[in-house]
């Protein structure tokens, strides 16, 4: 399928960029119109990425984070964020709800809610190169969803 | 995130004010622990009126209050919780373990 618009940002893995990170993706979500809920999972998702890449990505350093939006014709929106940073040794297990390796600041979650909130998650990672995670999520118009009322 | 807490009749509300994320997590998780610690309330209430967003970082929070207060023998409330916040704590399950409030959305 085609993209029908797209964005590209780059930023330093530091904790005040999480919300301008989740903001900037809702901002260029806006155009499709969607609901102030779909707008919510959206960031939350994002949120969580980027957190990943800050807190385990790159723990004793600040590396750059890369994140790119696409829009496509039916409405899904497509975020990834990758980062060039250690990479998970084991995706499944990362993944796993309550599993964390971030001690007991983090719950654990990150994933589970990821995957909660969006159509479909992607991820990507080699040891040592980095972790991309792919976040899809089909946004209904709120136009479309008035007719359907 | 800026925090008031009002501390009356043994109970300790703590009133949440800006985003909860992991930028904001770690200081919030700390002077509420402290607080906790100060008062040891019966019960303890996050209102989360003014709470306008929370990932999975605010989990952590919630439990780690949790544990204080179950460590003191007090009960742990979530109260005032907008839609977005609410759909986190329950797609992590803790709406099974912690006290939801009834003027959550």
């Amino acid at each position: 399928m085609k993209a029908v618009n797209y964005m590209k940002l780059e930023i330093p893995s530091r904790s005040a960029n999480e919300a301008f990170a989740r903001g900037a993706a809702a901002c260029f979500v806006s155009q499709l119109d969607p609901t102030i809920d779909e707008l919510g999972d959206i960031k939350t998702a994002v949120s969580e990425a980027v957190t990943n890449c800050i807190v385990h990505a790159y723990p004793d350093a600040i590396g750059k984070i890369y994140i790119s939006g696409k829009i496509f014709e039916d409405g899904t929106v497509e975020i990834s964020v990758r980062d060039k940073g250690c990479g998970i040794e084991d995706i499944h297990k990362a993944m796993e709800p309550l599993y964390t390796s971030g001690g007991e600041e983090r719950a654990g979650m990150g994933f589970t809610i990821m995957e909660s909130f969006m159509d479909k998650v992607k991820v990507r990672s080699a040891l040592g190169r980095g972790t991309t995670v792919v976040l899809r999520r089909k946004i209904v118009s709120r136009n479309i969803q008035n007719e359907r009322l | 995130m800026e925090l008031y807490f009002v501390f009356k009749e043994w109970r300790l509300t703590v009133y949440m004010d800006g985003e909860l994320d992991h930028h904001t997590a770690s200081q919030t998780m700390r002077k509420i622990s402290e607080k906790i610690d100060i008062y040891l309330p019966r019960d303890c209430v996050l209102d989360f009126e003014r709470v306008r967003f929370m990932d999975s970082s605010g989990i952590a929070v919630i439990i780690k209050a949790y544990h204080k207060m179950r460590q003191a023998g007090g009960r742990l409330w979530v109260d005032n919780v907008g839609k977005q916040p609410l759909k986190v704590i329950d797609a992590a399950g803790l709406d099974r373990i912690i006290n939801i409030g009834e003027n959550a959305q």
